[in-house]
C-alpha cells in the first residue's frame, strides 16, 4: 500500500473543493438567520418553517414526487423489458438499429427531446399538465434503466432459465420467478437512478409542464430569476438529501449484489 | 443365479421409449446433428461420447426441448415432441454448471419442480425429503447454494432433476466439474441411483472413461453422426472404425494390406518383415488395404524370440512407469512406434528392461482388430 503523499492530500481536496463547495456553501446558507443570502447572522432552522407554509412550494414538491415515482415506475417495466430483449433475443431483424436507438437519448441534448416532446404533445393535443410531464420522463429515463439491467443480464447464465422451463415453468413463470428476483438489484438501482433523474430534472420538464402543473426544480429556477431567497436554499438543501440518498442506496444495493455474485463465483470456483 | 442380462436393444419386441429418426439440425450453415436415427430403451444408461462440437450436447437439447430439429422427428414413448415445448415434456435435465437457483435454498431448489406441478404441500415435502435423503443431503436443506461444495451442489442438482420423477433424465457432463476422486466415487453414486429409481439416463460426457463406468450403452459421436452404438466392453474390443478405436483408450493403429490365409488375413506392413496374422468376421478382398488396432496391454515384451506367429522386434526408446502400470514405447522397422503396456503385479520386481534395448513385441492372432480404410 502507498503512503498517503502531500501530493495526493492536495489533489484531493482540491478536487472535492471543486466538486462539493458550491453545495456546502448553498447548505450552510439555508441556515442562515438573515434574510440576505450573502450575510451571515446566525444559525436558524426559520426558512425550513417558512418552507412549510409555502402553498406554492409544497405544491410543486408533491408534483414532482408524483412525477418521479410514476415516471421511474413505468420506465423501469419498458427498460427491463427492453434490456431483456436486448441481451436475450439474439440476433433478430433490425437488433443493431433497435439498441442504438435505445441508448440515443443518453446522448441526445435535453432541449432537444424536450422540444420534440413538446411538439408531439401539441400535434396529438394532449393538454400539458402533470401527465405530459411523466410521459417525458419516462420517455429520457427509461434508457439509463436499460443500461444499468442489460448490464446484470449479459453476466445472467442463460442456463438458470433453461433449468427453470425444464423444471415446468412458462418462459413468464421463469422470468418472475427466477430471472427477476437474481436481478432485481440492477432493476432496484435502475429505479433509483430514474428516480433521483426524474427528480431533478428541470431543461424536459419546462417544456412539457402546463400552468396546472409545476415541479420543484421549475419553481426554484423562475424564483430565483427574481432573486435568490434563503428559502430556496433550504429547499435545495432538502433536494440535495433526497438526491444524495437515492444515489447511495442504489449503489449500495448494486454493490451488496456484486458482492454476493463475487463470493459466489468465488465459492463456485473453489468447488 | 444369474440375472438376465440387462440389454432391451437385442429383444426386438421392446418399444425403445425415444427413438430420433432422421433428425437433422442445422445452425445457419453448420449442420450439427446429420440424419441420425436412434432409438434409446426404458431403463437405459445411455451415454454420448465425443469431442468438443461433435453434436453430443446438441441431441440432449433437442430431447429436453431447447432446440428442435431442422428435419426428422423425435419420439418419446412414441409421441413427437417436435411441438412440445420444454415445460411440457416429462423430461429432466441436469446442467454441467448444475443452473441452482441461487436465490432459494437447497430444499427450494429441490421443491421447485413440484411446487410449478400444484402439488399439495405435504406431498411436496415428503419428496423433497426423499430427495434429500437419496442424495445424503439431509443436513443442507436450509443452505444457499454458494454455502455448499461442488460435489454436494452437484447432488442438490441431481435431486433438483429427479425430484419430478421424469421418464428421462438428461445429464450435461453432470462431474465435468469435480476433482478426479469425488468424481470416481459419484459416477458409482449415479449408477446405483438410476438402478434405485429406475429412470432412464441419457448422459453427455467427453469423458470415455466416465462414459465406459456408467453407461450400459455407448454412442460415440463424429461431426453429427453416430460412428458406433455398443456396450462399452464392445466398444473397446470391438471398434468398428479407426476413429472408435483411437477414441476410446490407447491404441497403435498398422497400416497394411491384407491378404486371405487360412483361418484370416496376413497383412503386409513393413518392407522385408513377416507379415502379421489376425482373424475377423469382416471380410477383406485380396490387397485391400486395412488397418490393424491393437490395444497396449494385449502386447507382451520379452527379450527372449517368443514362440507365436505375431511377433516383432525393436529396441525401447520410452518407458512410462505409471505405477500399476508401464507402457513401453518400441521402436520397431519403419521408424513406428508400438506401444506394449505390462502390469506392475510385483512390488519389487526387477524391472529388467531399459532404454535401448533389443526386444520381441508379440501378441495372438485374435488379439487385434481389423479395420476398413
Amino acid at each position: 500500500m502507498k503512503r498517503f503523499s502531500a501530493f495526493n492530500a492536495v489533489s484531493l481536496t482540491l478536487g472535492f473543493a471543486f466538486l462539493y463547495l458550491p453545495m456546502i456553501i448553498l447548505v450552510i446558507y439555508s441556515f442562515n438567520a438573515s434574510k440576505l443570502v450573502t450575510v451571515w447572522a446566525g444559525f436558524s432552522t426559520r426558512w425550513y418553517a417558512e418552507l412549510l407554509q409555502n402553498e406554492a412550494f409544497l405544491d410543486a414538491a408533491w408534483v414532482t414526487i408524483r412525477v418521479a415515482v410514476v415516471s421511474s415506475t413505468i420506465a423501469t417495466v419498458l427498460g427491463t423489458m427492453a434490456a431483456y430483449v436486448l441481451v436475450r433475443a439474439g440476433r433478430f431483424h433490425g437488433r443493431t438499429l433497435f439498441s442504438g436507438m435505445i441508448y440515443a437519448p443518453l446522448v441526445m441534448p435535453e432541449v432537444i427531446t424536450g422540444l420534440s416532446l413538446l411538439l408531439l404533445f401539441i400535434g396529438i393535443g394532449l393538454d400539458r399538465g402533470i401527465l405530459t410531464i411523466i410521459l417525458a420522463h419516462t420517455t429520457f429515463s427509461m434508457c439509463y434503466v436499460s443500461v444499468v439491467v442489460s448490464s446484470r443480464l449479459v453476466s445472467f447464465d442463460r442456463s438458470l432459465e433453461e433449468a427453470a422451463l425444464d423444471l415446468g415453468c412458462t418462459p413468464f413463470e421463469a422470468f418472475r420467478l427466477v430471472t427477476l428476483p437474481i436481478i432485481a438489484p440492477a432493476v432496484i438501482s435502475g429505479w433509483l437512478l430514474a428516480f433521483t433523474l426524474s427528480l431533478d430534472d428541470l431543461v424536459i420538464a419546462s417544456f412539457t409542464a402546463g400552468p396546472s402543473a409545476t415541479t420543484l426544480p421549475i419553481k426554484i429556477f423562475s424564483a430565483v430569476r427574481l432573486g435568490v431567497s434563503p428559502e430556496i436554499n433550504a429547499l435545495s438543501t432538502i433536494m440535495i438529501g433526497i438526491v444524495t440518498l437515492g444515489v447511495i442506496t442504489a449503489s449500495l444495493v448494486s454493490k451488496r449484489a456484486s458482492i454476493r455474485q463475487q463470493a459466489e463465483a468465488q465459492a463456485a470456483v473453489r468447488a | 443365479m444369474a440375472e438376465p442380462v440387462f440389454a432391451p436393444w437385442t429383444d426386438p419386441n421392446e418399444k425403445p421409449l425415444i427413438q430420433f429418426k432422421g433428425v437433422t439440425k442445422r445452425f445457419g450453415d453448420f449442420t450439427a446433428i446429420d440424419n441420425l436415427t436412434q432409438d434409446i430403451y426404458a431403463r437405459e444408461f445411455f451415454a454420448l461420447l465425443g469431442p468438443s462440437g461433435c453434436g453430443k450436447t446438441t441431441m440432449m437439447r433437442m430431447l429436453a426441448g431447447f432446440e428442435t430439429p431442422s428435419e426428422g422427428q423425435i419420439l418419446i414413448a412414441g409421441q413427437d415432441m417436435s411441438r412440445v415445448p420444454p415445460n411440457k415434456r416429462a423430461v429432466n435435465m441436469m446442467f454441467q454448471s448444475y443452473a441452482l437457483f441461487p436465490h432459494l435454498t437447497v430444499f427450494d431448489n429441490i421443491a421447485f419442480g413440484l411446487k410449478r406441478e400444484g402439488k399439495p404441500k405435504d406431498e411436496i415435502e415428503a419428496r423433497v425429503a426423499e430427495m434429500l435423503r437419496l442424495t445424503r443431503l439431509e443436513r443442507f436443506a436450509q443452505r444457499k447454494p454458494h454455502q455448499i461444495s461442488g460435489g454436494q451442489r452437484q447432488r442438490v442438482a441431481l435431486a433438483r432433476s429427479l425430484a419430478k420423477a421424469p421418464k428421462l433424465l438428461l445429464l450435461d457432463e453432470p462431474l465435468g466439474a469435480l476433482d478426479a476422486k469425488l468424481r470416481q466415487q459419484t459416477q458409482f453414486e449415479l449408477v446405483d441411483i438410476q438402478e434405485k429409481t429406475g429412470t432412464t439416463f441419457v448422459i453427455v460426457t467427453h469423458d470415455q472413461e466416465e462414459a465406459m463406468t456408467v453407461a450400459s450403452r455407448v454412442a460415440v459421436m463424429d461431426e453429427g453422426r453416430i460412428v458406433q452404438v455398443a456396450t462399452p466392453s464392445e466398444i473397446y474390443e470391438q471398434p468398428n472404425s479407426v476413429y472408435v478405436a483411437d477414441f476410446i483408450g490407447e491404441v497403435n493403429i498398422i497400416n497394411g494390406v491384407a491378404t486371405p490365409q487360412g483361418d484370416g488375413y496376413d497383412i503386409a506392413w513393413a518392407e522385408s518383415q513377416p507379415p502379421l496374422h489376425a482373424q475377423t468376421t469382416r471380410g477383406f478382398s485380396d490387397g485391400q488395404s486395412c488397418h490393424l488396432a491393437i490395444r497396449p496391454e494385449k502386447i507382451s515384451i520379452s527379450t527372449e524370440e517368443p514362440e507365436t506367429r505375431n511377433k516383432v522386434r525393436g529396441t525401447v526408446h520410452d518407458i512410462a512407469y505409471l505405477g500399476n502400470l508401464s507402457t513401453y514405447h518400441v521402436r520397431v522397422p519403419g521408424e513406428r512406434i508400438i506401444k506394449a503396456q505390462t502390469a506392475n503385479t510385483r512390488r519389487l520386481s526387477r524391472r529388467a528392461l531399459t532404454w535401448e534395448d533389443d526386444v520381441w513385441l508379440s501378441w495372438t492372432d485374435t488379439a487385434a482388430v481389423m479395420l476398413e480404410e
